[in-house]
């Protein structure tokens, strides 16, 4: 058996096999619900309901949404280059970090350039969080992706140093949380009176500016070709090292914003669960997306749709939250094979 | 030869399709006990196809194979192996840090068996060589051998595994004229000894000379089968291309002052490849100057210092008038070098871009298709465009896929994109490799055009006969080190092929430094 490319994918060809893939999805759950104790016909409908079935739970789905955009874009950028950045989960605590550090009100600023001051400074925490893998990589030829994996575990322990330590919030009753920022550092709410927070249109706004980049920059076309084929990169002039550095500047920056937008969007204050693996989802959410950064806000909906409604139906069904994990699981198993399958066939010799 | 005419190897009417492309159409081929059978056709007329099909890699849509009466299995590549068949390819399937001995025994022992018998295969190692005239000692290290020994090691191994019916894949391609003449040689023995052999080759000269019957296939199709002494070279010719093949006509240079000169550049080894040793050389306007060598013997160094992509250790490179400090591809570029990479898949062009974006892939940073970092793709489709029409580039738009072109179309952008410029100076290495006659004509007549303009050309080339038949003056470059010029019809082809051998250098000077 092995695999021949699709030159021309029909239209059928391209939704078939992601709508079985949804549909195996929501029969594997409604079977687990079944052996869970619920009904499981209930399972699919409150999923949905728990999705996209109110106003509510829409914007639940887009603020989750919001964080995975980011981390979709980091990881995205990143892997067009070639550039396997799987630390977005440190880059966004360190852009969580800088949130915290600048917007707990310490310095004395006026009061509308205390946001524009916290975006840039978490996008240089971020950026410069993943300058030393990228150094590592030309410098010595360390593969990125363990020094950007275990980057995560030293930063995630520093965090809890500090939480400890010199940051941990002296009203906070003895958790290993910050001080909650000012009024003046939170993100504003796009519509007053509801939960949904600006984090979720800058997200966007990153994603329309990333595919700018890749489409009509130089910089975009330089990072294709290394991403491509470094030698014949480095042959033509482009300086690939240079290149490496630039995507890596700006993957650590995408991904220091879902930490950004967390804490002053929604958060207000740092813990150690701020975070529950965006960093890691985001590699899925890019994977999902084909690397197409207008593909990530999809993507990222998507990913974002099946953990909130899959969470509300396991506390509607009654049936264990884990049922919830389960089904993310599966759907992005499920899509991923059968993204593979609108592009490929399976012949057997 | 072949009296009895006992059929070793047969494929029959073997059809394969891959979608709309027709690999091979009904093409047969059979060898008889003690035959050389040359297969012979273009790039892409579907010689690796069948081959493929032989050891099963493919399985065919119709036809047989059958090995001395019988039909081999479909699609099994232990098959054609098992029934005595081996194959020599053109890029060695050798273990560089394993002995001699060590890669030829590789796989041949069961892994049960207890001892590996070694004193009994060095004994038969020892003892095929001689018979052959294959000279190579089996305790060295592959890694240390040249390229002619590594191929009679790659013989060997086929020997080793009594094969009755050997193929050699571009067996020439790397070889000195002198240690082709050994080839031949070691190849006639064989057949002498029983063996049957299938020569696959562009060399129409070599095919003349070792084969009893030529295979012509184009466009996966046969174009014809003849035995060589009923035929000739430009019969040969024709029948690969469709249409008489006409060199290119070369008029007397007319040399101006050197536009690109090195002055004792000396560059780092990498491995086991050389690199220059105080090399000089000069590049004059209106004049090709070829650099002969087996390869691996510092062309690549070569090539890389003249592109930008190298700077020498020592000595200097020196554009027009002024010495070079600062040395980069780009630099290079806009000093108005044109560069025709030796890889053109793995260097020369991005698979996955289409033909606009590499079109553009050296110059994007220039004003012509990008202002302030936005890239201007109106201007840079329409550049790609004027170079699909103007050096008739076949494909079905500016914006496929590379990788969908044939090595000839390929080849046409990329001299496109590097002549366009209108460059003084030009790097064309192994600028021919894998293509069919047609293109390699092209390809040629726009070289003599840019030197006719007054261009300095330096063309690399393995093939003794491309270098003899373009060039003005002639180096020959053997360990790094560089010949004197030879001028034009100075040195006969096995003269060069000494020099290629590195005989005539002066070996303490370069040794001693």
């Amino acid at each position: 058996m092995r695999l021949e490319p699709i030159k021309n994918p029909t239209l059928v060809r391209k939704l078939v096999p992601p709508a079985i893939a949804l549909i195996s999805t929501v029969v594997i759950a409604s079977f687990l619900a079944m052996v869970a104790g619920a009904n499981p016909f209930s399972v699919i409908g409150l999923i949905l309901k728990g999705s996209f079935g109110s106003q509510f739970a829409i914007l639940e789905t887009l603020n989750r949404a919001t964080p995975l955009i980011f981390t979709g874009l980091a990881v995205a950028v990143a892997f067009r280059a070639k550039f396997w950045n799987i630390g977005a989960e440190a880059q966004l605590y360190a852009g969580a970090l800088m949130t915290v550090l600048l917007g707990t009100g310490v310095f004395p600023w006026p009061s509308f350039a205390i946001l524009p001051l916290i975006i840039v400074a978490s996008i240089l925490a971020g950026a410069v969080v993943l300058l030393v893998p990228a150094l590592l990589k030309i410098r010595f030829g360390v593969d990125e992706v363990v020094t950007t994996l275990l980057f995560n575990f030293i930063f995630l322990l520093f965090i809890s140093m500090l939480l400890e330590g010199v940051l941990k919030d002296p009203m906070g009753m003895g958790w290993p949380k910050s001080a909650r920022i000012i009024p003046e550092a939170k993100l504003p709410r796009i519509v007053d009176g509801l939960r949904l927070h600006w984090g979720f249109g800058l997200a966007v706004f990153s994603a329309i500016c990333i595919w700018i980049i890749q489409n009509r920059r130089t910089l975009g076309y330089e990072m294709r070709a290394v991403g491509l084929n470094r030698d014949a990169a480095a042959f033509a002039g482009i300086p690939v090292n240079v290149v490496i550095v630039k995507t890596a500047l700006l993957s650590g920056g995408l991904a220091a914003l879902a930490g950004f937008s967390e804490v002053a969007g929604l958060k207000g204050s740092l813990t150690l669960d701020l975070s529950p693996g965006f960093g890691y989802t985001g590699i899925i959410v890019a994977m999902l997306a084909l690397l197409n950064p207008l593909g990530v806000i999809v993507a990222a909906l998507f990913v974002a749709g099946i953990f909130v409604g899959a969470d509300s139906m396991s506390r509607a069904a009654d049936v264990p939250t884990y049922l919830a994990d389960i089904m993310l699981a599966t759907a992005l198993l499920l899509m991923v094979l059968a993204i593979m399958l609108t592009r490929f066939r399976v012949v057997r010799d | 030869m072949s009296k009895d005419a006992v059929e070793a190897l047969s494929l029959n009417a073997i059809t394969k399709r891959f979608g709309e492309l027709t690999a091979n159409d009904a093409v047969s081929l059979a060898v008889n006990v003690g035959e050389v059978v040359a297969l012979l056709g273009e790039n892409g007329a579907g010689k690796t196809t069948l081959m493929n099909i032989l050891f099963g890699q493919y399985t065919a849509d119709s036809g047989t194979v059958r090995v001395f009466g019988d039909t081999l299995p479909s699609g099994n590549s232990r098959a054609a192996l098992d029934a005595g068949v081996g194959m020599v390819h053109q890029h060695f399937t050798l273990a560089d840090n394993l002995t001699v001995q060590e890669n030829i025994t590789l796989g041949v022992h069961s892994l049960l068996k207890p001892s590996l018998g070694r004193a009994a295969a060095k004994t038969r190692i020892a003892a095929l060589s001689k018979k052959f005239h294959l000279a190579v000692s089996p305790d060295a290290r592959v890694g240390t051998l040249s390229v002619g020994e590594r191929q009679r090691v790659e013989i060997l191994k086929a020997l080793y595994r009594d094969v009755r019916i050997l193929i050699l894949d571009e067996p020439t391609a790397v070889l000195t004229p002198q240690e082709t003449d050994d080839l031949f040689a070691t190849l006639r023995l064989a057949i002498a000894e029983g063996l049957s052999i299938i020569f696959i080759s562009h060399k129409l000269h070599e095919v003349m000379a070792i084969a009893d019957r030529v295979v012509v296939l184009r466009h996966g199709k046969m174009a014809g089968g003849v035995n060589t002494k009923d035929t000739d070279k430009n019969a040969l010719a024709e029948m690969m291309m469709g249409t008489e093949a006409t060199p290119p006509e070369v008029s007397p240079a007319k040399p101006d002052a050197p536009l690109l000169a090195f002055r004792n550049v000396t560059t780092a080894d990498v491995g086991s490849v050389p690199g220059l040793k105080s090399v000089s050389l000069a590049l004059k306007g209106g004049q090709i100057v070829g650099l002969a060598g087996v390869s691996g013997n510092g062309q690549a160094a070569m090539a890389d210092v003249v592109g930008g992509l190298l700077n020498p250790n020592e000595g200097q490179v020196i554009l027009g008038s002024e010495t070079v400090q600062k040395w980069t591809p780009r630099i290079a570029v806009q000093s108005g070098i044109a560069r025709i990479p030796e890889d053109r898949h793995k260097t020369g062009t991005i698979a996955d871009f289409d033909l606009v974006e590499n079109a553009i892939l050296e110059r994007y940073k220039s004003p012509a298709f990008s202002n302030g970092g936005w890239l201007n793709w109106r201007k840079s489709r329409a550049f790609a465009d004027g170079i699909i029409d103007k050096y008739d580039v076949r494909c079905p738009g500016s914006e496929t896929p590379i990788r969908l072109l044939s090595g000839g179309n390929m080849q046409k952008l990329i001299l496109g994109r590097v002549l366009e410029a209108d460059p003084q100076i030009i790097l064309a290495n192994q600028p021919v490799r894998g293509l069919d006659i047609g293109a390699v004509n092209y390809v040629h007549s726009q070289l003599l055009a840019a030197r006719a303009r007054g261009a300095a050309v330096l063309l690399i080339s393995e093939d003794l006969d491309e270098v003899m038949a373009l060039s003005d003056v002639i180096h020959v470059i053997a360990d790094g080190r560089l010949s004197p010029e030879f001028r034009r019809g100075e040195m006969t082809p096995a003269q060069l092929g000494l020099w290629m051998a590195g005989q005539g250098f002066e070996t303490d000077i370069a040794y001693a430094s």
